[in-house]
């Protein structure tokens, strides 16, 4: 009886391991999203393209409807654009841009140069919305529902693969 | 001649740093900043992730410090802020772990470990001294030096 | 060719080392003499080609061969040649190959050093260390290989990291390691026991001074880490609880706790079971740190490069040593005897109430370091632990550890008196707490927190003078009595009072740099001149000049106490090839405080932000671990490891 307290060792190496072994799979560095499954946090602001235009999320609902998080600075952005280029052209969903913390002037002609794939894009100047909507690296990209709910955040480029398993997928489910 | 005692006293005032003056502050309100630091220093920056966003030479961590400036100034409680951030960012953000359900068993751990340690020693030596003389070894000779 | 003969010499290595595992093992259990005999010689030639190989990489280190993807990624050619030795173990795949270095250093010390050894432990215990660099040397030769080409050759290296550049980078990895390796004697030591059955007071004898040593180098690779942090960083901390110092304290804690578990078993031939499992654990914890700093599954800003399938290898390595070794453990401790009896008040009872603690202090730890990995895993949401949790935890855990650093050495042996232990301690008690009032008094005003702390800090220093005093002060009758018998306290003693006054040290200078540390951000025009703590700080401006591999802006401040003047010099740096900026902060330091001026951002007034800290004692937090270290040196080269070594020649039989 008392023999089993010498094999408390090894059980408890058992789970850690076990635990650790999962660890491999995670990411430790991945900021996963208290919005989802919660409204989207309201915003008012200026189009890039149009100082005058105000957007709200007033404005968003009653679509599903995709925010990505760019900026004319972001290395990262490149290297999803053209995806998002591609994804834009095939789908009927609005892709609504932010530009967040940029001068509208290099914002402006960051997409001239290199495509817009957005309905229209947000200009958030001083990145007080993208506090608010949690974003902490860019490029991030959000879908929400007809109702104005978060179901879904991407942290890092998207990539084909993530667009065709998730995105897609969750999009034509929120279209019923 | 007037010019020669016009430098003399102008030496005279340069090298006894009258111009020179007490450095003023850094910050615009010092007790506000130690107050928004010690606030900031309970926070994770989510880009340098290993460092509080009191530390943190990042834009998003200057933007939250500037937040907890102005959430400071309206009058918001520590706790209101913590709110606001965990909000937007989730509990990652706290250094602190909040003390909810899934978060017991790490804050009452080490307490409760340490009294079942102890205990699980005193009821061993206890069992032990049950145990009748031979169950053990002889006794040295000597023991009563120290180590 | 010379990476391609480091290489090759590390294929042969790994061939040597499989023969040093098997053979010497098979012939302990065979009693083949013969085969037992290849043990020495194996380690020598294993100690041989590793290092080889391991001059090879610092050879092409030094001969900047940027065709090595390793000395790429962590060389220049503007890299000063110090910094390009210590850049050999900058990365994961050369800190590796410092391991096994450190490894076969410590095999060849066991192989030189045991003649007082039966043949049949010391083959055993070679096997096992034989067996951990198998481990190793695969997974270098696998997974990790320093001496990897890289093709095209590229014209320059991406440098090493500038944080790294530094002195702190030739000496703490190494001392760190020598520590971490240390613990796998210990390790040794408890797997042949087991495995031979022999287990008791001698054993702890032979394992004691191994594992103190490894413990001291331990104590000083992690002070100076922390030393490193302090000054480096520029913020002035020294302890961050980040997840890799974590993975550095937890052996440290079970190292504590087992050197004195072994004094138990020596003195007492007690509790041989839980020493062995001890040893176990604390080698158990250095590899498990090895597995958490390179294989990505906390996020630290001391981890290496991660690569899953690294972290993979690790965990299986870590799975088979430490599941066999508890699997012997649970096949073998049943059988080990009980040892000498002992009362419940007693030294015994008190130094298994500080392994309770230090094994507690060791899980708490652990249980901080990888919740935020428990709840990942079971899907429950990811949350941050930090120094507030640590804080919180930690310290009130270290008050009972050091409540007993008082009491224990004054405890007897097998049975004490409570009445005789509160008389001898009482005036201790009473010294402590007004010790604390008054230097809280003096530092300016009495704190809750500072004066626990020193409370703690005092306890111990009285309780050494009570003993002190009892052992020589209170049995002599003249000077020259007390002399003589100061001469004649076993070294044992004396290193572990000089440890433990190391930890008194230590807890002061916290106590003090927690409690009464003062700061101030100032905005600096040329001229300027603030004060802090009756120091006058002038701004003087500032200058640029030019290192070896960086580019640097440095301020010119003038410190005065009234008396005397000088001159710090806090700096901007940018290197130029990685092209990241660093502040390196002037500090001026002194044995009651240390005075920390860094430089912040210019404003565009031109004027300098500057940080301002004045930090009392802080020098005593490192003074302290090194008189611990200090202590533990004394206690190994007891006159009883040297004089035992020769009787037991004679007449040691192993079963």
């Amino acid at each position: 009886m008392s023999k089993i307290r010498f094999l408390l060792p090894l059980v408890l190496l058992a789970c850690l391991v076990w635990f650790l072994g999962a660890g491999l799979k995670l990411d430790p560095k991945e900021v996963p999203s208290p919005l989802i499954g919660r409204p989207a946090p309201d915003f008012q602001l200026t189009q890039l393209d149009n100082a005058q235009t105000v957007v709200s999320r007033a404005d968003m609902v009653g679509q599903v409807w995709i925010l990505n998080v760019w900026a004319s600075w972001c290395a990262a952005c490149r290297e999803e654009h053209p995806v998002l280029l591609r994804f834009a052209a095939r789908t009927p969903v609005v892709i609504m841009g932010l530009d967040y913390k940029d001068e509208r002037a290099a914002g402006q002609r960051w997409l001239r140069n290199f495509g817009n794939p957005y309905r229209a894009s947000l200009f958030d100047e001083d990145g007080r919305v993208g506090i608010d909507w949690g974003v902490y690296g860019v490029p991030e990209t959000f879908v929400i529902d007809k109702e104005g709910i978060v179901r879904f955040k991407h942290i890092g480029p998207l990539t084909d693969e993530v667009i065709q398993t998730r995105l897609e997928p969750l999009i034509r489910s929120l279209n019923g | 001649m007037a010019k020669w005692i016009l430098m003399l006293c102008l030496a005279w005032w340069g090298s006894s740093g009258t111009w020179a003056k007490e450095a003023i502050p850094a910050a615009e309100n010092p007790a506000l900043e130690a107050q928004m630091m010690q606030i900031a220093k309970e926070l994770r920056c989510l880009v340098c992730q290993n460092q509080t966003i009191a530390e943190s030479h990042a834009a998003l961590a200057i933007d939250l410090r500037q937040q907890v400036r102005e959430q400071l100034l309206a009058g918001k409680t520590s706790d209101q802020i913590y709110t606001y951030m965990t909000a937007r960012y989730g509990d990652f953000v706290l250094y602190r772990p909040p003390l909810k359900s899934s978060t017991y068993l790490l804050w009452l751990g080490p307490i409760v470990l340490m009294v079942l340690g102890l205990m699980a020693l005193l009821l061993v030596l206890h069992r032990r001294s049950k145990l009748p003389d031979n169950a053990f070894d002889a006794d040295d000779a000597d023991i009563s030096s120290s180590t | 060719m010379i990476p391609e003969i480091g290489h090759f010499l590390l294929w042969i290595a790994l061939g040597v080392s499989l023969l040093l595992a098997t053979v010497p093992l098979i012939g302990a259990g065979r009693q083949r003499t013969e085969w037992m005999a290849y043990a020495r010689p194996s380690v020598f030639a294993l100690f041989g080609l590793v290092s080889v190989a391991f001059l090879c990489l610092v050879a092409s280190f030094v001969r900047h061969d940027f065709s090595v993807l390793y000395v790429a990624s962590n060389s220049n050619s503007a890299l000063p040649v110090e910094y390009r030795i210590a850049g050999v173990w900058g990365g994961h795949e050369g800190s590796l190959l410092l391991w096994v270095e450190m490894l076969c250093l410590w095999m060849v010390a066991v192989a030189m050093f045991s003649k007082h050894l039966p043949q049949q432990v010391l083959a055993r215990i070679l096997a096992v260390m034989g067996m951990i660099s198998v481990g190793f040397l695969l997974f270098m030769l696998i997974t990790s290989n320093p001496f990897d080409r890289l093709f095209p050759v590229p014209v320059d290296g991406r440098d090493l990291n500038p944080l790294l550049q530094d002195p702190g980078m030739v000496t703490h990895p190494p001392m760190l390691y020598m520590g971490y390796v240390g613990f796998s004697v210990a390790f040794a030591f408890a797997i042949a026991a087991l495995i031979g059955g022999n287990l008791d007071a001698t054993w702890a004898r032979w394992t004691r001074p191994w594992t103190t040593v490894a413990w001291l180098f331990l104590t000083i690779g992690i002070a100076l880490g922390s030393s490193w942090a302090y000054y480096e960083l520029g913020w002035g901390g020294w302890w961050f609880w980040d997840p890799v110092e974590n993975a550095s304290l937890m052996p440290w804690l079970l190292g504590t706790a087992l050197i004195h578990s072994l004094a138990v078993t020596e003195k007492r031939n007690s509790f041989k079971s839980w020493t062995v499992l001890l040893a176990i654990l604390a080698f158990s914890f250095s590899l498990l740190g090895t597995f958490l700093v390179r294989s990505g599954v906390l996020s630290s800003v001391h981890a290496f490069a991660t690569d899953p399938r690294r972290g993979l290898f690790i965990l299986g390595f870590l799975t088979v040593v430490i599941g066999s070794s508890f699997a012997l453990y649970a096949w073998r401790a049943p059988t080990v005897g009980l040892g000498a009896r002992f009362a419940l008040i007693s030294k015994e009872t008190a130094l298994l109430a500080n392994n309770v603690l230090f094994l507690v202090a060791a899980a708490a730890v652990l249980l901080g370091t990888l919740y935020p990995l428990f709840l990942d895993a079971l899907g429950m949401g990811k949350i941050s632990v930090g120094p507030p949790y640590f804080d919180a935890i930690f310290l009130p855990l270290m008050v009972p550890v050091v409540f007993l650093m008082g009491v224990g050495p004054v405890a007897k042996w097998k049975q004490a008196a409570l009445p005789d232990i509160t008389v001898r301690l009482r005036w201790a008690a009473l010294a402590a707490v007004l010790a604390a009032m008054l230097a809280g008094i003096a530092a300016g005003e009495l704190h809750l927190g500072a004066t626990c702390g020193l409370v703690m800090a005092f306890w111990i220093v009285a309780s050494i003078a009570e003993d002190l005093w009892t052992r020589v002060g209170s049995k002599s009758s003249s000077v020259n009595d007390v002399v003589s018998r100061a001469r004649q306290l076993p070294r044992a003693w004396v290193g572990m009072m000089v440890a433990h006054a190391g930890v008194a040290a230590f807890c002061f200078g916290v106590a003090m740099v927690r409690n009464y540390e003062v700061e101030k951000d100032v905005q600096m025009a040329v001229g300027d001149s603030t004060s802090l703590k009756g120091y006058t700080f002038i701004f003087k401006g500032t200058r640029e000049l030019q290192g070896p591999n960086y580019s640097a802006l440095q301020g010119v401040v003038d410190v005065s106490d009234g008396s005397t003047t000088q001159v710090m010099h806090p700096e901007k740096r940018i290197y130029r090839v990685q092209q990241n900026p660093m502040t390196e902060a002037a500090i001026d330091a002194g044995v009651t405080r240390d005075l920390y001026v860094s430089l912040g951002e210019q404003l565009d007034s031109g004027a300098w932000i500057i940080r301002i800290y004045v930090k009392p004692f802080i020098n005593w937090i490192w003074f302290g671990c090194m008189l611990m270290a200090a202590g533990g040196l004394i206690a190994a080269t007891d006159r009883r490891y040297r004089r035992a070594g020769k009787n037991e020649r004679s007449g040691m039989e192993a079963t």
